[in-house]
């Protein structure tokens, strides 16, 4: 009996031991994978910080209250960056103005009512391919189409349509992902209740996809609020000191502030405080913006949560 | 004894693409009373519910042969709006599926499309639907709160109160049990047999003990056909097909 029940334990103690092995080297490769995405992810957050840590040592002495409310002067190697704050929030709001409506209803086409096939999936490919577009091509469209061909000029409205044109494809992509991501039940619940699809989709479809939208158009200000090439030909001005009266008006703009400084200023080594001032207030600005839309997000995602 | 009809399927096909679904299915549904479908997983019933109030219309490639008549109109006419066979044809699915909007909202959201403004005949509307739900008691002091925020049974009564907020003649339920509690699940059932009083219900379930507790007639459908149909009591019992009776004594399905 006694033997027997040593036999049975042995090859229990064995697969044991194995186990343990086995259980070991799980252990490692998983703690080795586990250090691997942890170091990727670090990497990241530290470039980006690397970069605001760069522009704001850089940058903060050139910051006074006097830089952000008052224009240029002296040829724009002294004075400060107003026109340019108003220029880009200007032309910022325009694109969001003229892409997210347009692009909410593109993307409620391609997921709510489109028929897939064929057609469609040229409009898709037609819409990433638009993602891959240089910005500066972008800028040449606005040129010929907007500034010359429709007489708009050199104004806020022509490059607040070639910014919106060229943050279309995000906003595009965010709506149709926050529209797909709405669970069918809630179109079903609202069509079997006999609302009109139309009405399903306005008022319980697009509301729930609200905060998936707002994340798009938080990637579209950040984009359109960074961009020089798109607006150096349609809207912004090298130096003016007076802010725009009408859409039709040219502005300065700080990405534009920040390429005309660091490459054809009067004295670019003087301007370098300057520079990175304006690149801080940029960052900063977009930042803000996002800080805000971040937090509506937050508290609709709190209303909206199924 | 000639049945008050108020649904009538004639010869009805339905085909998801080449695949033929249901095939030459004629029942009729009284009025006032409670119908149950009960049938294998894949047997065509909730197929055949999601036809009575053209829930299938949104499926790409479905295609309906034969003829429904609602109240002696077809309802697969050309001229028939969709959304209103809905209006009149309510339903309540298998998972509760509240609208992420608060108690209040979610009963009123419909009424309001259908041109119901005034505040104090939603507010009317409200209370009138969740008592018939039996959910008024539990809710009459939370009505602004997130409908999400309720308990897996009471969203479902939440659900059924919102469709009779529309006032319809037909409630179809399909499966409205399957995803809740024992207790829940009771509840349900009274409230069934509360109001068949005013409504007609046609129900699909895999519960056959709820089919015998909470319905007069009974279906069953076996591949896309309708293999037998009659009082839920003979079915139950002495039923004519023994196709039937392997089902229902769990010999198969």
């Amino acid at each position: 009996m006694n033997r027997e029940k040593q036999a049975d334990m042995n090859p229990g103690i064995t697969a044991n031991k194995t186990m343990i092995n086995i259980n070991k080297a799980r252990y490692l490769r998983q703690t080795l994978f586990f250090g691997l995405v942890l170091l990727a992810a670090f990497t990241i957050t530290l470039t980006l910080l690397g970069i605001v840590a760069f522009l704001f040592f850089n940058g903060f002495r050139a910051i006074s209250w006097d830089f952000l409310t008052l224009a240029p002067t002296d040829a724009m190697t002294k004075g400060g960056i107003m026109p340019a704050i108003v220029g880009t929030l200007y032309l910022t709001f325009g694109a969001i103005a003229v892409a997210l409506p347009l692009g909410v209803a593109s993307a409620i086409y391609l997921t709510e009512y489109a028929k897939q096939g064929v057609f469609i999936r040229i409009i898709r490919i037609g819409v990433n391919c638009l993602a891959g577009v240089p910005s500066v091509v972008f800028g040449l469209f606005g040129l010929g189409f907007f500034v010359v061909f429709l007489r708009f000029g050199s104004s806020i409205l022509a490059g607040s349509l070639t910014l919106g044109i060229l943050i279309l494809p995000t906003i595009i992509g965010a709506t149709e992902e926050a529209l797909k991501a709405v669970p069918q039940t809630f179109r079903e619940a609202a069509l079997a209740l006999g609302v009109s699809k139309w009405s399903a989709i306005a008022k319980i479809v697009l509301p729930s996809a609200v905060p998936g939208i707002m994340t798009g158009s938080i990637l579209g200000i950040g984009r359109a609020a960074g961009e020089t090439a798109p607006i150096m030909f349609t809207a912004a001005a090298f130096y003016t000191a007076a802010l725009p009266k009408s859409i039709f008006d040219e502005v300065m703009a700080l990405p534009y502030h920040i390429y005309v400084l660091a490459t054809a200023g009067v004295n670019i080594e003087q301007t370098r405080p300057l520079q990175y001032g304006t690149a801080l207030t940029l960052i900063a600005l977009v930042l803000g913006i996002d800080l805000v839309a971040i937090v509506i997000r937050g508290i609709i995602r709190k209303k909206k949560r199924w | 004894m000639e049945e008050d009809i108020i649904i009538r399927a004639r010869g009805v096909n339905f085909f998801y693409g080449s695949f033929k679904a249901l095939s030459d299915i004629t029942i009729d549904f009284a009025r006032n009373k409670v119908t149950a479908l009960i049938g294998p997983s894949g047997c065509g019933k909730s197929t055949l519910l999601r036809l009575f109030n053209r829930m299938n219309d949104l499926i790409d490639g479905a295609r309906v042969e034969g003829e429904i008549l609602f109240e002696g109109e077809s309802i697969y006419a050309p001229e028939i709006d969709p959304v209103q066979i809905r209006q009149q044809i309510g339903m309540v699915f298998q998972k509760p599926n509240p609208f992420p909007k608060s108690i209040f909202d979610n009963i009123t959201f419909a009424p309001k499309l259908a041109g119901i403004r005034d505040r104090d005949s939603l507010e009317a509307l409200v209370e009138e639907s969740l008592k018939q739900a039996v959910l008024w008691d539990e809710v009459k002091d939370i009505l602004g709160k997130s409908a999400m925020t309720l308990s897996g049974g009471q969203q479902q009564r939440l659900c059924i109160a919102r469709a009779l907020a529309m006032k319809p003649e037909v409630l179809l339920m399909d499966e409205p049990t399957s995803a809740l509690d024992p207790i829940s699940t009771a509840k349900i059932e009274e409230l069934i047999d509360e109001l068949k009083k005013h409504y007609t219900i046609i129900i699909v379930t895999h519960n056959m003990q709820q089919a015998a507790r909470v319905s007069e007639f009974t279906g069953f459908f076996y591949i896309g056909k309708l293999i037998e149909f009659g009082k839920t009591e003979k079915i139950f019992t002495t039923p004519d097909v023994k196709q039937t009776e392997d089902y229902i004594t769990g010999r198969f399905g």
